[in-house]
């Protein structure tokens, strides 16, 4: 019975492509948290996507035209969205989202119905694992809880390490599995993994606990509204430690919600700030028309993500010579050396992006880049 | 665990506990007269926060004038969605009050995200409240010692009102008995607006605490303590404004401890909370203070 109604489905989408290849606008669907939790990391990827839609709006020839659906920073409504994207909105590829979680249950819609999903911002290895369609322009969480293991230990020379962890997220749970991996492996000792869930504001038993142990680096995989609460609430129980995070803390108003808490706080990141000294041409083109088009707001890698995802549709599109789903797929497992803003973007065989890790260091207010580094596994 | 822990700890707890509390007495004391869970006081508490910061922030007005008029405001928020949405079920079951408190909830929530946008805001907090007092290896915030202190200054000042004044009389007449209170010439619905205005700016105040005390601004705020508060209600016996102060402050030792104790269930701190509800709704429905309901404002 599954089967027959599965290929009813693929031939209802069949047609549906045929359907499509008249139309002469190539429609791209974003879903995005613009509300809820996650919503400062969603609305600035989708600024990012805007921006590049209005720098390249047709491709073959075609009008390109963005339908953009909140997913309201909830699984199931991530997975309503991208329902929506295909079955009303006709689109040929998807775009989104940040957060694994919600990736991962939009990604399921995307990958039954054979449309192309192109991830920012999500970086749980579960997101892609075993799909077809779906890809993603960020790299994964292995690479980065180990990249800021690497730093805290080799660089850094810190030897016990915390950590703090959001049980209730697939994100923070991965990264601090593999920060714990490597960080263990090259001789360091993890002294003690707290925990806490999503939403929360308290965390100061949980510090104070911390605190006792006396650890030299806490790593907190958290998002940015939590991390940088955690911060301040660090400094005001007097801890000493470093700070370390991962991308999902790379927003610009960490530095006013943090203040002086948030000095010397270290986090992994796509290669990609506005801090950065030798920007390649793409990356200083996205940034002043950024600055451009938003006066007042600093662009960031999220900006950036959002960018690269619209670009690599864009570029798979011209390369598979006509806006179909099937062949947009092929043609973006195909990508090699793409020069995005966060540098050169190949897609691998589970359909992640290659690309090196950056640092970045909050000093004097202000973020730095300071480099990036090569992570042991 | 060392003894400085402990006490770190243990004023932690009291920090969170009281904040519970302040938020409990707004909570309980609706309830005590109109027998309504007003779950639409999470978010009149976001407001508040959003009110007073907004007046620091844009309209540049000294820190004493931006939380009076943001406590004002709020109340008169809290006296419009009475009239709006709770006076015309006066007379309709209780169920139906509840329901629409649910939906003044999440309406007041999306305004709030269409407004003041779904992204956190920073809190810019008076420099002295930034600097600990430290003694050996605790440190101890201003605002530990002021939460506690306002939410006991506030719970005898409300005691004041509902047990001395002529407004208080109708109160407890109210809850007592609507219809006869009526028949009694008590101006029925002028002592129930007052009542929503005293919760809400009360709603206001935990507001503002809340927000110097984990300084950041969100249009969902208010669910999470919300529901807490709720709970501290319960427990101390919902309707009973000194069991409001004791049910937050124990609730947030409930909660500070279990992480102290056993940091492997961190994560899970509030299934302890709503673990506490359940047992006590098996074991004293009425809550530690909460015997005889009707005597209850």
């Amino acid at each position: 019975m599954k089967r027959i109604i599965a290929l009813c489905m693929a031939m209802v989408f069949a047609f549906a492509g045929l359907a499509w290849s008249a139309d002469d606008t190539v429609r791209i669907g974003v879903f995005l948290p613009l509300t809820g939790q996650n919503a400062f990391g969603g609305q600035l990827e989708l600024e990012g996507v805007q921006l590049a839609n209005k720098e390249v709006n047709t491709v073959l020839g075609k009008k390109v035209e963005i339908v953009t659906v909140d997913n309201k920073s909830d699984k199931v409504e991530a997975a309503n969205a991208v329902k929506r994207l295909i079955e009303k909105d006709k689109v040929q590829a998807i775009i989104g989202t940040y957060g694994s979680s919600l990736a991962m249950a939009g990604g399921e819609v995307s990958e039954k119905a054979g449309i192309p999903q192109v991830g920012t911002s999500c970086t749980n290895p579960l997101v892609t694992a075993g799909k077809k369609y779906i890809f993603r322009v960020c790299f994964i969480d292995p690479l980065q809880g180990a990249g800021a293991a690497t730093y805290a230990y080799k660089t850094l020379g810190l030897k016990k390490a915390a950590m703090l962890v959001d049980v209730a997220n697939d994100y923070s749970v991965g990264l601090s599995n593999f920060f714990k991996k490597s960080f263990t492996k090259m001789g360091g000792q993890v002294v003690s993994t707290l925990n806490y869930q999503s939403g929360d504001q308290d965390f100061t038993a949980q510090l104070s606990k911390i605190i006792s142990e006396k650890p030299d680096v806490l790593f907190i995989p958290s998002y940015f509204a939590e991390g940088a609460i955690i911060m301040k609430q660090a400094k005001e129980l007097g801890a000493t430690f470093k700070i370390m995070g991962g991308d999902a803390m790379d927003n610009p108003e960490i530095t006013k919600i943090g203040g002086k808490a948030v000095e010397g706080f270290v986090q992994t990141t796509f290669p990609y700030d506005p801090s950065m000294k030798d920007m390649n041409a793409t990356a200083k083109k996205f940034t002043e028309e950024w600055k451009r088009t938003f006066l007042s707001k600093e662009p960031n890698v999220n900006a950036a993500l959002g960018y690269d995802a619209y670009m690599i549709i864009i570029d798979a599109i011209k390369r598979a010579g006509k806006a179909e789903p099937e062949a947009i797929t092929k043609a973006l497992a195909e990508t090699k050396g793409f020069m995005g803003v966060t540098g050169s973007t190949t897609i691998n065989e589970t359909h992640d992006a290659v690309k090196p890790i950056g640092l970045i260091e909050i000093k004097d207010g202000k973020k730095v880049y300071v480099g990036e580094v090569a992570p042991e596994l | 665990m060392n003894v400085e822990t402990f006490i770190q700890h243990a004023l932690n707890s009291l920090t969170l506990g009281s904040l519970y509390a302040l938020i409990a007495i707004g909570y309980t004391m609706v309830y005590g007269i109109l027998r309504l869970i007003n779950f639409a006081h999470s978010e009149i508490f976001m407001l508040g926060a959003y009110f007073v910061f907004w007046g620091v922030t844009l309209l540049a007005l000294p820190w004493p004038l931006a939380i009076a008029l943001s406590i004002a405001f709020t109340a008169g928020v809290g006296i419009m969605v009475d009239k709006v949405a709770y006076r015309p079920l006066r007379d309709a079951p209780r169920i139906s009050a509840l329901i629409s408190s649910i939906g003044v909830s999440f309406f007041l929530q999306n305004v709030a995200i269409v407004f003041f946008q779904a992204i956190p805001r920073a809190v810019y907090r008076p420099e002295w409240m930034e600097q600990p007092f430290i003694l050996g290896n605790v440190r101890i915030l201003p605002i530990t010692l002021f939460v506690p202190v306002l939410s006991v200054v506030l719970m005898l000042g409300l005691l004041y009102i509902v047990y001395r004044t002529k407004t208080g009389l109708g109160m407890r007449a109210i809850s007592k008995d609507i219809e006869t209170s009526y028949l009694m010439g008590v101006p029925v619905n002028r002592v129930i607006a007052i009542t929503f205005g005293i919760g809400s700016a009360l709603a206001a105040a935990s507001g503002i605490m809340w927000a110097l005390r984990y300084p950041q601004l969100q249009p969902i705020m208010g669910t999470i303590p919300g529901f807490k508060a709720f709970i501290a209600a319960v427990f101390g016996g919902i309707g009973s404004i000194h069991g409001a102060v004791v049910g937050g402050v124990i609730l947030g030792f409930i909660e500070i401890m279990t992480v102290a104790f056993f940091p492997d269930l961190a994560g899970y701190r509030d299934a302890f909370a709503f673990v506490l509800l359940i047992v006590v709704l098996m074991i004293k429905p009425t809550g530690l203070f909460g015997a005889r309901v009707e005597d209850k404002v």
